[in-house]
């Protein structure tokens, strides 16, 4: 029985869900423009300190990136591995915008000082945020150049205290099924997880990353914080974390689980060491063309010079 | 069923087969985009248009079968050959457009990883089906070319497991294919042994 007492809503007051998923931006948008007093337009403490507009507007300068020439932005950004927006390298594109990335906090656990709950405004505030362009590596031999904004995980990492028990650090994504509708096929173990040794995960070119191409992370590529580790193969730039735990013993990770023999815990780029089923000798750079050359893989995707000393006596061939 | 009519519909079958084709020229010229892995999406898109084919192709006797439409079967050669065209295109962008002719490269790869000796193995069994589809060929063999055109049902195996050994994880796709192809050959057991036991009466006193 409709109540009589209030007029139904009429089709054109309801708010377009652009503008209700920007709410906090334009609240924050006309409080700015002086059009509401701060005190009346309360926007919650865990809203993301990103820039309202999406785009970074001082990113500072990081002298070693790469000179390859960047992959065009809308292959980065349309051709994704994300399965919990489906399987097809189109579907997170496609799915991702149920994705939720505010409010967003990160839960801190394990062999540290300072665990808890921190929210993203918590993480991000401190650090300056840098744009490096990297060379990225998928293991099924694509590969791409992005000019990713961030700051090294191991500078976030130092302000939770890792005690000397904290061997490896251990990464969990997002798990939620009303939002996430990749999740209701089994195909990797969720939540998807990964893991790098302490050593990795302090390493100055590991970064926390949250934007590309100097614009807040799109859903699709990991917003609205994610891993880059750039001498890795991809699947362990973990994406939309929401757990980091310290551990003493090397933590379990999806694909490693999915499949040992073809995915390892280390999975750094090498040319030498083939997939089962198929050569890393070459890789196919995304935006070539129909009519490119593969182009040889280069060991530690390139970064031999930064990281080689990681694995300093370790069989690169038994631990893949 | 006119002679005439038939030939217009295979004239339809083969358009029809030849547009996933005529979808990747148009949009490696431009018009539309092959996206992001240009390479990687004409060899998939060729490779299930050749699976694809092939199933239909198998699916022409039990239609014929359930329908008693015997002319359906004057399509067949058609879509078989259609299979055979996309299976030897998707075969050559692999050795051209994404190996460039490295034939080292190509040789180990057959040699070396089995979802390449499955593939290679499928293609290489069906050029004699080819080579012996037309009419002529068809009454100089007699009654072997049945038996030899047969061995699309393991052509049609080696290829949906050609498909299932390369898939990186989700398998969904290559076991829907799987269970599409063993409906088609069961279909072709169940008539078998029907047949079998038709021929012996049974006892009426």
């Amino acid at each position: 029985m409709r109540n009589l007492r209030q007029p139904p809503i009429k089709p054109s007051e309801i708010t377009s869900e652009s503008h209700f998923r920007r709410r906090r931006e334009i609240l924050k948008a006309a409080v700015a423009a002086g059009l509401i007093p701060s005190g009346l337009a309360s926007t919650p403490t865990t809203a993301a300190p990103l820039p309202g507009d999406g785009r970074f507007s001082d990113l500072t300068h990081w002298p070693d990136s790469t000179t390859a020439t960047p992959t065009p932005v809308d292959f980065v950004t349309s051709y994704n591995n994300y399965y919990e927006f489906g399987t097809d390298k189109s579907d997170p594109s496609k799915y991702a915008h149920t994705l939720v990335t505010d409010p967003w906090s990160v839960s801190v656990e394990g062999e540290a000082d300072h665990t808890g709950t921190y929210t993203l405004e918590d993480i991000l505030e401190p650090h300056t945020l840098e744009e490096r362009i990297y060379r990225f590596r998928c293991v099924e031999a694509w590969s791409m150049v992005v000019p990713w904004a961030g700051f090294p995980l191991g500078d976030l990492l130092k302000r939770f205290a890792p005690t000397s028990r904290a061997k490896y650090v251990e990464f969990f994504t997002l798990n939620d099924p009303d939002t996430m509708p990749g999740l209701r096929y089994p195909v990797l173990r969720w939540p998807y997880r990964e893991g790098l040794t302490i050593a990795e995960a302090m390493h100055p070119l590991t970064l926390l990353t949250v934007g590309l191409y100097g614009r807040v992370l799109p859903n699709q590529n990991g917003a609205p914080l994610r891993l880059i580790v750039p001498w890795k193969y991809g699947f362990k730039s973990i994406k939309s974390i929401v757990r980091i735990r310290f551990t003493e013993s090397q933590p379990a990770t999806s694909w490693n689980m999915a499949n040992a023999r073809e995915y390892g815990f280390y999975s750094n780029v090498n040319p030498d060491v083939p997939h089962p089923r198929w050569s890393q000798a070459s890789e196919r750079p995304l935006g070539a063309g129909l009519f490119a050359s593969r182009v040889p893989t280069l060991l530690f995707n390139g970064y031999a010079e930064d990281v080689a000393g990681l694995y300093a006596g370790l069989d690169l061939v038994r631990h893949y | 069923m006119t002679r005439r009519r038939l030939a217009w519909l295979k004239g339809g079958v083969v358009l029809a087969g030849l547009t996933p084709l005529a979808l990747l020229v148009t949009r490696a010229a431009g018009i539309g985009s092959l996206g992001a892995n240009p390479v990687q999406e004409v060899q998939q898109t060729l490779g299930i248009t050749a699976l694809n084919l092939l199933l239909i192709t198998l699916t022409i006797t039990p239609l014929r079968r359930l329908s008693g439409f015997s002319w359906l079967i004057g399509l067949r050669r058609a879509l078989g050959l259609l299979a055979f065209a996309y299976a030897l295109l998707h075969a050559l962008s692999y050795i051209v457009l994404d190996r460039r002719l490295d034939w080292p490269s190509l040789i180990v790869d057959v040699i070396e990883r089995p979802w390449i000796t499955v593939g290679f193995l499928a293609l290489v069994l069906l050029v004699p089906l080819a080579v012996t589809s037309t009419n002529a060929m068809q009454r100089r063999l007699g009654k072997r070319w049945r038996s030899l055109h047969r061995s699309i049902y393991l052509i049609g195996v080696l290829g949906v497991l050609h498909f299932f050994l390369q898939v990186k994880l989700d398998t969904s796709e290559p076991l829907l294919y799987a269970l599409i192809l063993a409906a088609l050959l069961g279909f072709r057991v169940v008539d078998w042994l029907r047949r079998r036991t038709r021929r012996r009466p049974l006892n009426k006193s």
